[in-house]
């Protein structure tokens, strides 16, 4: 597996809260290659979110890592992200692996201009010569479709949402890191705002070799973009596969009845099928497989045993009991 | 540009927007030439300019369009919640603004707003049966504390919150999102009102509670004749609920597209229109990967506070034409098949067709 970026093996993250342990990210085994989007589509409270910030061990100091294995491959070395110390970490954050967060709009500082937040990031990196960091940020700024002249003098403030979500995107990738982590990089953006930022994001991957995380609760982004889309459910992976896979030919009845709640615009009216009931609560998950108070297959096995993440087609793995009765 | 006079001749009549001409009844809400301009430390926003709109009874409408478009603003003074700049509401035929204490009550019970955020809109203080209970025994619909019951268990019933026992004792908090949006309808519902105007009312939820919701507002719709004003961002959402409606797209302010929603879908004739529908990222990697873009000339939306000259969209505007498009303000023309657009080169094209 020389082409390996990420590989993240049977995490679990739990946080304590006041009803009881939130048992966040259960399980989750997945792998990243490089050069490769991966798009972690869930609803609200399906622990995505804890999942990608345990990528880069940014997880509240509430939250516990209570098991799993997280190792990043760079030119032939490997690192346990879980084993590293504070510097070492502090390295690896931004230089091998970047993260843009939700609402990246308000990450920036807001009393530095853009200039000043490109020089800071590089110089805590060790890069001092100011020089050379202007000339890639002039670069970043540019192929992320940005007057670089313009954009290095402003404050925050004097940017829309869109163009500070180029900019971080611009900054994530200063120090060339292998891989990009995204959390719901175009939410609470205006549509065409969402469209640039899509062009940008695909611009970038084929300029330059870096791998793409992104999470997002929206699926058409997925489709837009991802190599490989992995369902999020209850704070485990319930299907993993490519992007054809899981659009046209889902195993997975919980990513079956997602792809088939989403409105198109193309097109006539199709009726939309809802999900029945709600999601599940993390302190109390269902036992069994965690969908099944909401699956129209759900048979006594599904409520008793755990189904687990299985080899469904070639590139695909379903975590489903009955994933031969879905599209069969 | 001196297109046919015909073709804009509907801007000036309020009732041009009538999906029937040969209907001749009073639309339920009309919006005449309506202004709104908010004063922000001395600088002038115009939100709203210049809309006019005819909604019949029972219609279904979408107002569509990017944050700043002034669709919530349109939304809020068709509740009577914002007093327009210029212009004139009617409500059934009559002035919103002129009316006495007793008719404009009525208008403010007919006409209900459902606001975008569950989270903000229900007084966390109170259950779900005190928030509900409160407009029936405030108006005189419930007699007392037994008869408010039955109508709020009714009601829970009428937005699939069942059993409706589960939920009356209830506190916002202890409600999903999805949950709260159906207890906000319920309320709503509560002074059977003949008007709902839903602002984003499904785009705080997730995706899969999005299409529950949706049913349930069209089994309202469908079952209690209500007319919908549906005011969302989302073009997608806009389409499934008001197929069998219209929908209006703004832009800066004004109205710049109006028509049945299938011909606006499938056929739009704004370049604003087809830019964003060209731009929408599809649940469906083929269909996304392979869309036709419309690219804009660029990508800065323009301050409220600095709106361009001519038609407001020519900075972005692919077909922008100049000497012609930064000059004059487009008037919303009738461009038949029951569609209005606000452009100049639709406009002389149409023109020309029918020359």
């Amino acid at each position: 597996m020389s082409d390996l970026a990420l590989l993240v093996e049977d995490l679990w993250v739990e946080y304590p809260a006041r009803r009881g342990v939130v048992k966040a990210v259960r399980g989750v085994t997945f792998e990243v290659h490089r050069g490769e989007t991966l798009a972690l589509i869930g609803e609200s409270g399906s622990g995505k979110t804890t999942l990608g910030l345990a990528l880069v061990r940014l997880l509240p100091k509430a939250a516990r890592i209570k098991r799993g294995r997280i190792m990043y491959y760079r030119n032939g070395t490997s690192q346990d992200i879980l084993a590293l110390n504070a510097e070492e970490l502090r390295r690896f954050r931004w230089q091998e692996c970047a993260m843009v967060f939700q609402g990246a709009q308000n990450a920036l500082n807001p009393v530095l201009r853009i200039e000043a937040q490109f020089l800071d990031t590089a110089r805590a990196h060790g890069l001092s010569d100011a020089n050379a960091v202007r000339e890639r940020a002039v670069e970043l700024l540019k192929m992320v479709q940005l007057d670089p002249q313009r954009v290095l003098h402003s404050f925050p403030h004097e940017l829309s949402g869109g163009m500070r979500q180029r900019v971080l995107i611009a900054l994530g990738l200063l120090l060339q890191p292998q891989v990009i982590i995204l959390d719901e990089p175009t939410t609470a953006l205006d549509i065409l705002t969402q469209r640039s930022i899509i062009e940008v994001l695909r611009r970038l991957r084929a300029q330059l070799d870096f791998s793409l995380i992104f999470i997002s609760h929206d699926l058409s982004l997925a489709a837009e973009l991802a190599d490989r889309v992995a369902t999020v459910y209850a704070g485990a992976i319930v299907e993993i596969g490519s992007v054809y896979d899981i659009f046209e030919r889902p195993r997975h009845p919980y990513t079956l009845a997602l792809t088939r709640s989403v409105p198109t615009v193309t097109g006539d009216m199709h009726p939309l099928a809802s999900i029945p009931g709600s999601p599940p609560d993390l302190i109390a998950p269902p036992l069994g497989c965690a969908f099944h108070p909401r699956c129209p297959l759900a048979t006594d096995q599904c409520k008793r045993e755990e189904p687990p993440l299985e080899r469904v087609g070639e590139e695909q793995m379903a975590a489903c009991w009955h994933w031969r009765e879905v599209n069969p | 540009m001196m297109a046919d006079p015909s073709l804009c001749a509907s801007d000036a009549s309020p009732n041009g927007d009538q999906p029937n001409a040969a209907e001749p009844s009073t639309p339920i809400i009309e919006l005449d030439h309506v202004s709104r301009v908010f004063e922000q430390r001395r600088r002038r926003v115009k939100a709203v300019d210049d809309v006019s709109l005819a909604i019949q009874e029972g219609e279904v409408v979408c107002l569509v369009g990017e944050s700043g478009c002034g669709k919530t603003t349109t939304g809020k003074m068709i509740a009577g919640l914002i007093h327009p700049s210029a212009g004139e509401i009617r409500y059934a035929g009559r002035d919103i603004w002129t009316m006495g204490k007793a008719e404009f009550q009525r208008y403010r019970l007919a006409v209900q707003l459902i606001h975008q955020d569950p989270y903000a809109s229900l007084n966390p203080a109170h259950t779900v049966y005190g928030i509900m209970s409160a407009p029936l025994l405030q108006h005189g619909i419930a007699a007392n504390h037994r008869q408010a019951r039955e109508r709020v268990r009714d009601l829970l019933s009428t937005v699939d919150l069942t059993p409706p026992d589960d939920f009356l004792d209830k506190y916002p908090h202890q409600l999903s999102g999805g949950q709260r949006q159906r207890v906000s309808v319920a309320r709503a519902l509560t002074v059977s009102p003949k008007v709902i105007v839903a602002d984003e009312a499904v785009s705080m939820v997730d995706v899969s509670i999005r299409v529950s919701l949706l049913n349930m507002l069209t089994r309202l719709k469908r079952d209690l004749g209500v007319t919908f004003v549906f005011i969302t961002h989302d073009l997608a959402v806009a389409k499934h609920f008001a197929w069998e409606g219209r929908i209006a797209v703004m832009y800066l302010g004004r109205i710049i597209e109006v028509g049945r929603t299938p011909q606006v879908i499938n056929h739009p004739q704004h370049p604003y229109t087809r830019a964003l529908l060209s731009a929408i990222p599809e649940a469906d990697p083929r269909i996304t990967r392979t869309k036709e873009r419309l690219q804009l000339r660029s990508l800065d939306i323009p301050s409220l506070l600095n709106i361009p000259s001519g038609c407001s969209f020519h900075p972005r505007c692919p077909w922008f034409e100049e000497g012609l498009c930064e000059v004059s303000v487009p008037p919303l023309a009738d461009i038949g098949a029951d569609m209005r657009v606000a452009c100049h080169v639709v406009a002389r094209e149409r023109a020309k067709e029918a020359a």
